[in-house]
């Protein structure tokens, strides 16, 4: 009886602590979350809080007198001629009626700083676009300089002494009386998105850098996928299992862990010296980074591939087909979720990837938009990259959005593949 | 089908890379001083002419000539961008290379600075405390050299703060840390007799000395990304940064450049030549090339007009310190006639 009794507060004692390390242990992963989600959230909020001005831009509303002796004073009506007029001269003549009592050469200098110098190419646009504006004063907007926009987002301070900032006293005021006329206003910043690289960081975008990620990925996704899962499919289906398909298991498996600078030096090595491929070009990239999420993508649909039921190849040999038949017509299609899935976040870690691309040349200030495959072009996160190193202020807010865009897409990317996952997934 | 049409692309692609014999756009490698000078210009060259806008990569100064001179060809760079002039040793590597005819153009200077957060005082310093105070090797009380015992920069000089010895600055790799090395350590160097007096009888040693910096964390390597110097300096106010002329025009409410033997880092000091801590900037021209890449002569005719390097150009708005007229005229006709270099 005493012995039961002693037993059983034993039993109970150690229940206790079994149940104790238990919630231990449950606090221990709920802690663990919570610390991923932290860090998360804090990287998310730098970020987000850092990037979201970006897609403002401040625009300053100009009367523009597109005056007709200026721009075609021979009349000819041809357009080449009608390029080469002297836009800025305009943009800096409206300036000047605007703030008449500017007279100094050096405060003038600062006032023409007010419109970005790309306003120029803006103008020559509007005309190129309504030839009928010739020979009117028309109200245009036109993109305002980095420092202004600075100053609008109060970026630079108004209550620092005026030798420590950008923006003098003088050309305060000049922005208060605009921004009391309604002639200067934040608005949605297009050429974000709709231009590439620049040095003035109001006409930088991030759609050449864009374009260049999609062209690279789509060579990276030609080759590796179709080699990936052939090569899957041969490893798990046909290939004997000997000593030499272990070796090439093994090495599979390493290459995957290989750091992603050496693929960079292999493609200088091979593509660039040897085959003589063009620097700078999507193709080499695309090639480059194939090598890279071959690993990953074999490896994935090799798993995706091992968890379709035997049964089913069974049933398939046994109405008579042929083992191509199987894996095409049964095996292939109940794994595509899974493979897809490995190519997917393949392609996204190719997305994220600037090392090798150093070696390559794709680390470069590029202008214009990539048209295909052997133009120049860069990639989004160089283009991150880039901005980060550049001394303008503006730039700052600029690569947050940029981090912003390259994170869209990234999520996107892995939103397919678990929408992918759901869809055709099947549990047996 | 579709891979088939895919692998076809592909393919067809490969030989396209294979055959792309001529080249219409012009490849810019080189330094990542002169980088943002260059990239503005290449820009305004892309939007104001017919050329496409020329392909701009930061290798180093380093790298950059090693591109450069390996041979002639549309697989070479065009134009390499250096923050010093082009070594003999280079010029030798190109010449074995076919590179003969090469044309150099000075872009301007740059000034280095040393500056810290606008939360503390501003520092006034010469040279020879700047080598006390970050050389690896100084001469101790005996005048022999001894591995750099100052913790604080009151121990370099009385006059100095009473703080640790904190210094950002660029890695070995980069261009701004060899001229601050040259400039700075080197100037500071040449005031010890006994090692001037070394400079003669062992160069080699002399040089040692002069330009090592000290590695026992007093001198953080903190990259070569000058905005992240800045941003610590901000955060760390006792600490100082090594970093262009450039980086301090931009961010001079966050940060401000400590006096150099007297001298404040303005851009007027600069030009002048009275702040000792600056070196000029250059680019080099393949000769070779002007003709069958186009626009070579454009860029350089962009370049050195006075809306681009001159007083009120465009380029002094990113922080190049233009050179005096006469400079200007010199290199302007060097570029013109695509003189050779001459060392």
């Amino acid at each position: 009886m005493t012995d039961r009794s002693t037993k059983s507060a034993k039993v109970a004692a150690s229940l206790r602590r079994r149940h104790a390390a238990e919630r231990r242990f449950r606090l221990y992963g709920m802690g663990a979350v919570a610390f991923a989600l932290a860090c998360l959230g804090l990287l998310f909020f730098t970020v987000v809080s850092k990037g979201y001005t970006a897609f403002q831009q401040t625009y300053v509303k100009l009367p523009i007198y597109f005056d007709a002796g200026d721009i075609d004073p021979k009349n000819s009506g041809d357009p080449k001629v009608w390029a080469k007029a002297n836009y800025q001269g305009m943009a800096k003549k409206s300036l000047r009626g605007l703030f008449p009592d500017v007279k100094k050469r050096r405060d003038k200098r600062a006032l023409y700083k007010l419109a970005s110098s790309g306003a120029a190419y803006e103008l020559r646009a509007i005309v190129r676009e309504n030839p009928d504006l010739v020979g009117t004063t028309t109200d245009v907007w036109v993109t305002a300089d980095d420092d202004v926009d600075m100053f609008i987002k109060g970026y630079i301070r108004g209550d620092v002494a005026e030798n420590e900032r950008r923006i003098s006293n003088k050309e305060m005021a000049w922005i208060e009386a605009l921004v009391a006329d309604g002639r200067l206003e934040k608005r949605f910043n297009t050429t974000f998105f709709s231009a590439g690289d620049s040095r003035e960081p109001e006409l930088a975008g991030v759609w050449g850098a864009a374009a260049g990620s999609f062209f690279t990925l789509l060579v990276t996704l030609a080759l590796a996928f179709p080699i990936g899962v052939a090569a899957a499919i041969y490893l798990e289906e046909f290939a004997p299992k000997n000593k030499l398909t272990q070796v090439i298991e093994i090495n599979i498996n390493n290459l995957a862990a290989v750091p992603s600078i050496v693929f960079g030096l292999l493609g200088l090595a091979v593509f660039l010296n040897f085959i003589g491929m063009p620097r700078s070009a999507p193709l080499v990239g695309g090639v480059v980074l194939a090598l890279m999420t071959l690993p990953t993508i074999i490896i994935a649909g090799r798993a995706a591939i091992k968890s379709v039921p035997p049964s089913i190849r069974e049933a398939a040999l046994g109405l008579g087909a042929s083992r191509s038949q199987v894996v095409f017509h049964h095996v292939l299609p109940l794994a595509m979720p899974g493979v897809l899935t490995g190519t997917i976040i393949g392609m996204a870690q190719a997305l994220g990837e600037t090392a090798p691309l150093l070696m390559i040349g794709m680390v470069a200030f590029i202008v214009d938009i990539p048209g295909g495959f052997t133009d120049p072009a860069t990639v989004l996160p160089v283009q991150i990259y880039l901005w980060a190193d550049s001394p303008e202020r503006a730039f700052v807010e600029r690569t947050s959005a940029a981090i912003m865009v390259l994170l869209g897409f990234l999520i996107m990317m892995n939103l397919t593949a678990v929408w992918l996952r759901k869809k055709f997934e099947r549990r047996w | 089908m579709h891979k088939r049409t895919l692998m076809l692309a592909t393919l067809a692609a490969f030989t396209f890379g294979d055959h792309a014999i001529a080249r219409d756009q012009i490849r810019i490698v080189g330094s990542s001083t002169v980088y943002p000078f260059a990239t503005t210009v290449a820009e305004q060259f892309g939007k104001s002419t017919g050329f496409k806008t020329p392909v701009v990569e930061s290798t180093g100064s380093g790298g950059g000539l090693k591109l450069f001179c390996s041979g002639v060809g549309v697989e070479h760079p065009d134009i390499t961008n250096a923050s010093r002039r082009i070594k003999k040793s280079e010029v030798e590597k190109c010449h074995k290379n076919g590179v003969t005819s090469v044309t150099e153009i000075k872009v301007g200077y740059d000034g280095i600075v040393m500056a810290n957060s606008k939360a503390s005082a501003v520092m006034t310093i010469t040279r020879k405390q700047i080598f006390l105070a970050l050389a690896k090797d100084v001469p101790g009380p005996d005048g022999k050299l001894i591995a750099n015992p100052n913790k604080t920069w009151r121990d370099v000089d009385a006059n100095l703060p009473n703080v640790k010895i904190e210094v950002l600055g660029p890695p070995p790799t980069s261009g701004t840390r060899d001229a601050f090395a040259e400039l700075a350590l080197e100037g500071g160097c040449k005031k010890f007799p006994a090692i001037k007096a070394m400079k003669k009888k062992n160069k080699k040693s002399y040089k040692a000395v002069c330009h090592s910096i000290r590695e026992d964390g007093a001198y953080v390597e903190a990259g070569e990304n000058d905005v992240l110097i800045v941003r610590k300096l901000e955060a760390n106010p006792n600490a100082f940064g090594v970093f262009g002329y450039s980086f301090l025009d931009q961010n001079s409410d966050k940060v401000q450049g400590s006096l150099i033997e007297g001298k404040k880092p303005t851009f007027e000091n600069i030009a002048e030549g009275a702040y000792p801590v600056s070196r000029p900037l250059y680019f080099y021209v393949k000769n070779a090339h002007v003709g069958s890449v186009p626009g070579i002569k454009e860029y350089l005719a962009e370049f050195t007009a006075d809306k681009a390097w001159g007083e009120e150009g465009y380029l002094t708005d990113k922080g190049l310190i233009p050179m005096p007229e006469a400079e200007r005229n010199k290199f302007k006709t060097d570029a013109a006639a695509f003189n050779n270099l001459s060392m």
